[in-house]
C-alpha cells in the first residue's frame, strides 16, 4: 500500500492521509494508490499538512503498518520514551 | 561572564520579531514551506521525526543559574518538560510547536539567549574548554576569545552563506577538553618564547561522512591579528570551498584538496589585505569583553580537606571532581548519563536543580561539556557533600566520568530526520551490561561514543570504542571502530570488521573490553592498549 504522511503545520506532529483528512494514528491511514502524489501536493497547497511524503507500507493484522523502521518510528513516537509516544506499542522491528 | 550591551540586546531582539513575523506569515500561507525553511533553519527550528525541534544557542557552553532556569521553564511551559544537552555544548527542545516557537525566542532573549546560528551554512556556536576560568592547567582563560568571535560571526555578512556549516573551538588549556582539532578551526591558547599569549591555529579538522585531523596553519598568531586572520581563513574557504558537492564542501576537503602549506599560503596572502581592513577588536574593547570574564571573587585561606568519611560521596569526589586553580575550589562534573538513562537529557526539575546549585555553591556559572554533561566551574571544597546530596537527590549523580557507562550519544532514528538507526536505546543497552560502578571503574577511562549516522554528532570517530549506525536493507546496523581520541592525542578510529545488531555490537564490545583486561599493562588505558598491541587480538576475539 501507498501511505501519504507528513506533518501538522502548527504542531510538528506527525499525520497520516485518512482519506478525507489526517490523523495522528498510523491505523487511521489508507492505502491512497496512485493518487497519492497528487494529495499530497493539494494537501500541502491548502497547509493542511506540511512536507508530505508518499510511503511504502503493507496491511498487517496490527493495521496499516509502513515498511521502513524510520516510519514505524514516526507512527510509534520514541522508543526510547515510549512515555511520550502516540502508539508506543507499535511494532517497530519488522515482524 | 559575558552580558549583552545595548546593541547585542538590540538584534537579538529585532530578530526575535523579525522570525515571529516570518512564522505568522507562514500560518498564513503568504510564505511556502520552502520559502520558509530557510528562515527557520536559521533560528534553529529544525522539523524532525516526530515534531519541530528547537536547538538553543549555549555560547561556549557557558550560563549563569538564571539562564539555565529559563531553559527549565521553556522545557516545562513549551515542551515536554526536558531538554537534550548536545555534543556542540547546546540544548534541543524536541517537542515544540511553531505557534510558540517567536515566544519561546523572545523569552530566551530576556536572558541573553537565542538560537540564531545553529543552523544553516554559517558559522555555528562557539565551543570551548567547560573547565574554562577554572582549570588548573590553563594558560590563559578562552572564553574572552569567544566572545569576541561570536559578535564577530553574529550576522557576519559574508559569512552567512558559506559552502557549508562551520564550526570553530578555543582552549586556553595544555589538555585538549573541546576537540579541536576535529572542527573547522580550532584555537589553542599558548605562550611564545617572549611570554606573550598568541594561538596554535588548526583548520580543517572535522568528523563526519569524511573525518580528518585539522593540521596546525599557523603556530602562533598574536592576539592583535585574531579576527583578521580568522577572516582571512574563512575568506579563501568561501572562494575555494566546494559548492557543487554537498559531501565535499567542508573546509576540511579544501584543505585535504589542496594541501595544508598551500592552503596557509593563500591564507597568509589573504591576511596581507585582511590586515589593512580594521577588522581586530580595539585593544579597549578586548579589555573590556576580558574584565567580563575576570575571575570571581575567590575567597581564600579555605581548607582544601575533603570529609570522605561517607564512602558513596568519596567514590563521587574520585570520578566527577577535578582540580581547581583556585585553593580551596574545586571543578564538578554532574553526569547526565544514569544507568539506562538517555544521553544529555535532563528534566526540568533537574535542570532547576543544577541552576540552584550553580547560584548557592557555584558563584552562578554552569558550562555544558562536549560529552553531554553539566559542569560548576567554581564549588568550594567545603560545600562538596551539600551539592553531592542535592545531586543524588535529583538523580544526577551517577559517578561514570569518562568511564563505559558516559556514553555519548546522538538523539538517533528515535527523534532525528537524518539518523539511519537508533543510537539511545543502543547505549542504554551498553550501560546496562556494564551497569557495575566497580567494573567500570576497573575499565578506566573508555570514551564510548556512538552516532545514528555518517553525519557523526555523536562523535563515533574519536571514541576509544566508536559506534556507527547504518542502514542495512532497512535494518539497523552497527558498525564498530576502535583507536579514536578527541584529546591532545587525537586520532580516528578504524573500523574493526563487519557490523551487528543491537545485541551483536553489545556482546562484542564485551569481547573487547575482555581482550583489553587480559593485555593491557601498567596504567594503560583501553586505547593505549589497542594503539600498542593492534586491532588483531580485538579482531581475533569478536570474530573467531
Amino acid at each position: 500500500m501507498r501511505i501519504v504522511t507528513g506533518n501538522d503545520l502548527v504542531t510538528g506532529a506527525v499525520t497520516w492521509w485518512t482519506g478525507n483528512g489526517w490523523s495522528v494514528h498510523v491505523a487511521d491511514a489508507v492505502d491512497a494508490g496512485h493518487e497519492a502524489e497528487a494529495i499530497a501536493a493539494v494537501e500541502e497547497a491548502a497547509r493542511r499538512v506540511n512536507g508530505p511524503v508518499v510511503i511504502e507500507g503493507m496491511m498487517t493484522d496490527a493495521g496499516p503498518t509502513p515498511a521502513h523502521i524510520k516510519d514505524r518510528i514516526r507512527a510509534s513516537g520514541p522508543t526510547c520514551r515510549q512515555d511520550l509516544g502516540i502508539r508506543p506499542d507499535f511494532q517497530i522491528e519488522k515482524a | 561572564m559575558y552580558r549583552y550591551d545595548e546593541y547585542d540586546q538590540a538584534i537579538v531582539d529585532a530578530r526575535v520579531e523579525e522570525f515571529r513575523d516570518q512564522v505568522n506569515r507562514r500560518l498564513s500561507g503568504e510564505m511556502s514551506e520552502d520559502q520558509f525553511k530557510p528562515l527557520r533553519l536559521m533560528n534553529g527550528l529544525y522539523l524532525q521525526l516526530h515534531a519541530y525541534m528547537l536547538r538553543v544557542a549555549v555560547p561556549y557552553g557557558t550560563m549563569s543559574g538564571k539562564q539555565m532556569r529559563m531553559l527549565a521553564h521553556i522545557a516545562r511551559k513549551y515542551d515536554r518538560d526536558y531538554g537534550h544537552f548536545t555534543t556542540r555544548q547546546n540544548i534541543q527542545y524536541n517537542w515544540i510547536e511553531l505557534k510558540d516557537a517567536a515566544d519561546i525566542l523572545a523569552e530566551l532573549a530576556t536572558v541573553e539567549m537565542h538560537a540564531i546560528q545553529t543552523s544553516g551554512n554559517c558559522i555555528r556556536n562557539i565551543s570551548s574548554d567547560q573547565y574554562a576560568g577554572a582549570a588548573a592547567d590553563e594558560v590563559a582563560d578562552p572564553r574572552p576569545w569567544a566572545e569576541l568571535l561570536r559578535q564577530w560571526s553574529t550576522f557576519h555578512p559574508e559569512f552567512s552563506y558559506l559552502p557549508r556549516k562551520f564550526k570553530i573551538a578555543v582552549i586556553g588549556a595544555e589538555e585538549d577538553r573541546a576537540a579541536i582539532q576535529l572542527h573547522d578551526i580550532g584555537l589553542q591558547i599558548r605562550k611564545n618564547d617572549a611570554g606573550e599569549i598568541g594561538f596554535r591555529v588548526f583548520v580543517g579538522g572535522g568528523m563526519g561522512r569524511t573525518p580528518m585531523i585539522g593540521p596546525v596553519v599557523r603556530d602562533f598568531l598574536p592576539t592583535a591579528d585574531f579576527l583578521s586572520y580568522i577572516e582571512a581563513c574563512l575568506r579563501v574557504y568561501n572562494r575555494y570551498g566546494r559548492r557543487d558537492n554537498l559531501y565535499k564542501a567542508r573546509i576540511k576537503i579544501l584543505v585535504h584538496e589542496i594541501g595544508r602549506d598551500e592552503y596557509a599560503r593563500q591564507v597568509e596572502e589573504e591576511f596581507l589585505h585582511t590586515k589593512t581592513l580594521g577588522l581586530d577588536a580595539p585593544q579597549a574593547e578586548v579589555d573590556r569583553i576580558a574584565a567580563m570574564f575576570a575571575p570571581p571573587a575567590f575567597e581564600t585561606g579555605l581548607s582544601d580537606e575533603i570529609d570522605r568519611s561517607d564512602p558513596d560521596f568519596a567514590l563521587w569526589v574520585d570520578q566527577q571532581v577535578k582540580a581547581h586553580k583556585a585553593p580551596g575550589y574545586a571543578i564538578v562534573n554532574i553526569s547526565l548519563k544514569p544507568t539506562v538513562g538517555i544521553p544529555g537529557d535532563a528534566s526540568s526539575a533537574q535542570i532547576d536543580v543544577m541552576a540552584d546549585l550553580a547560584e548557592r555553591y557555584g558563584l552562578d556559572e554552569l558550562r555544558v561539556t562536549h560529552a553531554q554533561n553539566i559542569v560548576l566551574p567554581h564549588v568550594k571544597k567545603a560545600d562538596l557533600y551539600a551539592v553531592w546530596q542535592a545531586l543524588d537527590a535529583a538523580g544526577l549523580a551517577t559517578p561514570n566520568l569518562d568511564l563505559i557507562g558516559d556514553i555519548i550519544a546522538c538523539p538517533g532514528l528515535d527523534y532525528c530526520a537524518l539518523a539511519n538507526a537508533r543510537s539511545i536505546p543502543l547505549a542504554q543497552k551498553i550501560a546496562k551490561r556494564f551497569e557495575s560502578l566497580d567494573r567500570q571503574r576497573d575499565l578506566g577511562e573508555l570514551k564510548l561514543k556512538i552516532s545514528g549516522c555518517i553525519n557523526a554528532c555523536g562523535h563515533h570517530h574519536a571514541g576509544h570504542i566508536g559506534i556507527l549506525g547504518v542502514d542495512r536493507k532497512g535494518e539497523e546496523n552497527y558498525q564498530l571502530s576502535f583507536g579514536g581520541s578527541a584529546a591532545a592525542d587525537t586520532s580516528l578510529a578504524k573500523i574493526v570488521g563487519p557490523g551487528f545488531d543491537e545485541d551483536g555490537i553489545v556482546d562484542a564490545i564485551e569481547k573487547a573490553v575482555g581482550v583489553y583486561k587480559t593485555l593491557r599493562e601498567g596504567g594503560e588505558r583501553f586505547v593505549d592498549t589497542y594503539r600498542r598491541v593492534g586491532e588483531a587480538p580485538f579482531k581475533e576475539a569478536i570474530y573467531g
